[in-house]
C-alpha cells in the first residue's frame, strides 16, 4: 500500500501548485494525473498574471487576486532557484485596451469597483491614445485608450508547470502519470483512491482535476458546479520586440512569439477550434495592430476553461468526509502563488484563512425559508 | 557537401542567396537549392543566435526559415525556386513590416 500525508488528483497548474506547496512544508505528497488525452487547461492558457478587471461581482476574489499578484514576484524567485527553470515572469504592468466610448466608461466603472473593493490596494490608470501610444508605439488610432495597472504581469505558462513539476521533484512529491481513479474511499484510516497505479492512501486528498472535480467530488459528498468555456488562441511567427507589456489580448512572449486570443464558446467537452471564431479574434488583433495582418501564423488552438456559476474559485472542505478538500478555478497561472502558498497552509491545517471561506459552494445555496 | 542524385531535368532558373547569383535545377525548393549550393545555415534562431540548416525537409520542423523575396520566416522546403527569386538568411525574430 502506498501511503501518503495527501493525494492530490490532477496534476496541472493548480495540482501542482499545491502539490509544491505540501511538499515545502515537508508533507509526503501523491499527484495523481490524468493522461495525455485528459483536457488540459494548464497547457492551453495565455499566462496572464492579472488583477484588473477581476472580482467587480465579488469582492473576495478582488482582494484575492491582487494578494495573488503580490505574491508572485517572491514566488517567481523561489521556484526559479529552487527548479534551476526560467520561466519570464515580468511584473511589467498590463492594459486593457477599449475601441469605443461606450467600452470606456463601463470599464471605468468596473475598475473603480475594484479599487473600492480592495480599499485602494488595486491601483490603475486610464490612458488616452496618446499615453498608450507613448508606451506601446505600434498602437492603431483605432484605439480610443487602455486600463493600465502595474500590478499586472506575465509569465510562460508551460515553463511554470514545468518549474511546478522539477519543484516538486525536488521536494520528493510522487508523481503518478496516465492515472483514472475508479473509487475514492473515506475510512476511519484515511482516503483510499483507487487509480491505475492501485491503490494510493493518505490522510488528506486534495480534487484540483478541473473539470474533473465534478465527478470526483461526487465520490467525496461535494457538489462542485462547474461550467465550461473554450477559449481560442492563435500563434504567430517570432517577431522582434514590440510589446513590452501584456494585454488582455494580444500578447508578446519573450521569445519573440505573439499569441492573439481572447474567446469565450459554450460549446460542451470540445477543445478544437473554428474558422468563424478565430476569424473574429484576428480582426479584433488586426484592428489593435494593423501590421499584424501581414504576419504568419503557425498555430492555433482551443482549450477549456473550468468555470463556476460565478465565475470565481471554488475553495472547499467535505463537511461529509472532512479532510477532502476540492480547488477549482480559472487562474491557475495568478493563483498559483496562492496555492502554493496559504491554499496550501490552510489545506495543511497550519493556518486559518478567513477569506478562504468565502470561496465555499455555500454561496450557490438557495437559503430555504 | 550535397549532390543530386538524379541529373535529368536540365531546366534552370537563376536565384540570389544572400546577394550572389546561382544556377539551380527548376522545380526544387528553395531549402534543396541552398543546400546544394553549399551554404552552412539558411538562419539564426531568435533565443540563442544559433546557426542552423533545413532539417526534416517535409514542412514539419521550421527549422529552414529564410526571408524570401523579402518576407520573413519561410519554411524554405516548402517553397520552390523561381527565376530571380531573391533568397536571404532569417536573422533572428522577423522585421514587423509596417503597411504601405
Amino acid at each position: 500500500m502506498k501511503d501518503f500525508d495527501f493525494i492530490v488528483v490532477g496534476g496541472g497548474l493548480v495540482g501542482c501548485s499545491i502539490a509544491y506547496g505540501l511538499a515545502r512544508q515537508k508533507h509526503r505528497v501523491a499527484v495523481l494525473d490524468g493522461g495525455d488525452r485528459s483536457f488540459r487547461a494548464s497547457r492551453g492558457n495565455f499566462g496572464l498574471v492579472w488583477v484588473q478587471g477581476k472580482g467587480a461581482n465579488f469582492a473576495p476574489y478582488a482582494r484575492w487576486t491582487g494578494q495573488a499578484a503580490n505574491l508572485w514576484p517572491h514566488f517567481a524567485e523561489q521556484l526559479t532557484a529552487e527548479s534551476g527553470i526560467e520561466i519570464d515572469y515580468q511584473r511589467s504592468g498590463g492594459m486593457h485596451f477599449c475601441l469605443q466610448e461606450q467600452e470606456w466608461d463601463e470599464r471605468v466603472s468596473e475598475m473603480e469597483l475594484i479599487r473600492q473593493h480592495t480599499d485602494g490596494m488595486f491601483e490603475y490608470e486610464m490612458l488616452g491614445h496618446d499615453q498608450v501610444k507613448a508606451l506601446i508605439p505600434q498602437i492603431s488610432s483605432n484605439v480610443l485608450g487602455a486600463s493600465y495597472s502595474t500590478q499586472d504581469g506575465h509569465v510562460n505558462p508551460l515553463y511554470l508547470l514545468q518549474a511546478l513539476q522539477q519543484g516538486m521533484d525536488c521536494h520528493q512529491v510522487r508523481y503518478f502519470p496516465n492515472q483514472v481513479i475508479d473509487k475514492i474511499e473515506a475510512r476511519q484510516d484515511g482516503f483510499h483512491a483507487h487509480a491505475t497505479e492501485g491503490v494510493v492512501s493518505a490522510g488528506k486528498i486534495v480534487l484540483c482535476a478541473g473539470l474533473g472535480n465534478r465527478g470526483l467530488g461526487d465520490m467525496l459528498g461535494m457538489d462542485i458546479p462547474l461550467v465550461v468555456d473554450r477559449g481560442q488562441i492563435m500563434i504567430t511567427e517570432r517577431l522582434q520586440p514590440f510589446l513590452n507589456l501584456p494585454t488582455l489580448h494580444v500578447r508578446q512572449t519573450a521569445e519573440g512569439t505573439v499569441q492573439i486570443g481572447y474567446s469565450h464558446e459554450d460549446v460542451g467537452l470540445d477543445d478544437g477550434t473554428s474558422p468563424s471564431v478565430l476569424k473574429k479574434i484576428a480582426r479584433r488583433a488586426v484592428t489593435m495592430f494593423p501590421f499584424l495582418q501581414r504576419v504568419r501564423l503557425v498555430r492555433a488552438w482551443g482549450a477549456l476553461r473550468i468555470m463556476t456559476p460565478d465565475n470565481n474559485p471554488i475553495y472547499q472542505q467535505s463537511a461529509e468526509c472532512p479532510g477532502a478538500f476540492t480547488v477549482t478555478c480559472h487562474s491557475g497561472v495568478t493563483l498559483s502563488a496562492m496555492h502554493a502558498g496559504p491554499v496550501a497552509e490552510w489545506i495543511a491545517g497550519r493556518a486559518e484563512h478567513n477569506q478562504i471561506n468565502h470561496f465555499s459552494t455555500d454561496r450557490f445555496n438557495v437559503s430555504q425559508n | 557537401m550535397f549532390r543530386r542524385i538524379e541529373q535529368t531535368g536540365s531546366d534552370s532558373v537563376t536565384v540570389r542567396i544572400d546577394n550572389r547569383e546561382f544556377q539551380v535545377p527548376a522545380g526544387i525548393s528553395v531549402a534543396a537549392a541552398v543546400l546544394l549550393c553549399g551554404f552552412r545555415k539558411v538562419r539564426n534562431t531568435p533565443v540563442t543566435d544559433s546557426p542552423r540548416l533545413p532539417y526534416c525537409m517535409m514542412g514539419i520542423c521550421f527549422d529552414c526559415l529564410m526571408c524570401i523575396d523579402g518576407v520573413p520566416n519561410q519554411q524554405a522546403c516548402q517553397v520552390e525556386v523561381r527565376d530571380n527569386m531573391a533568397i536571404d538568411y532569417q536573422r533572428g525574430a522577423a522585421e514587423l513590416l509596417q503597411q504601405e
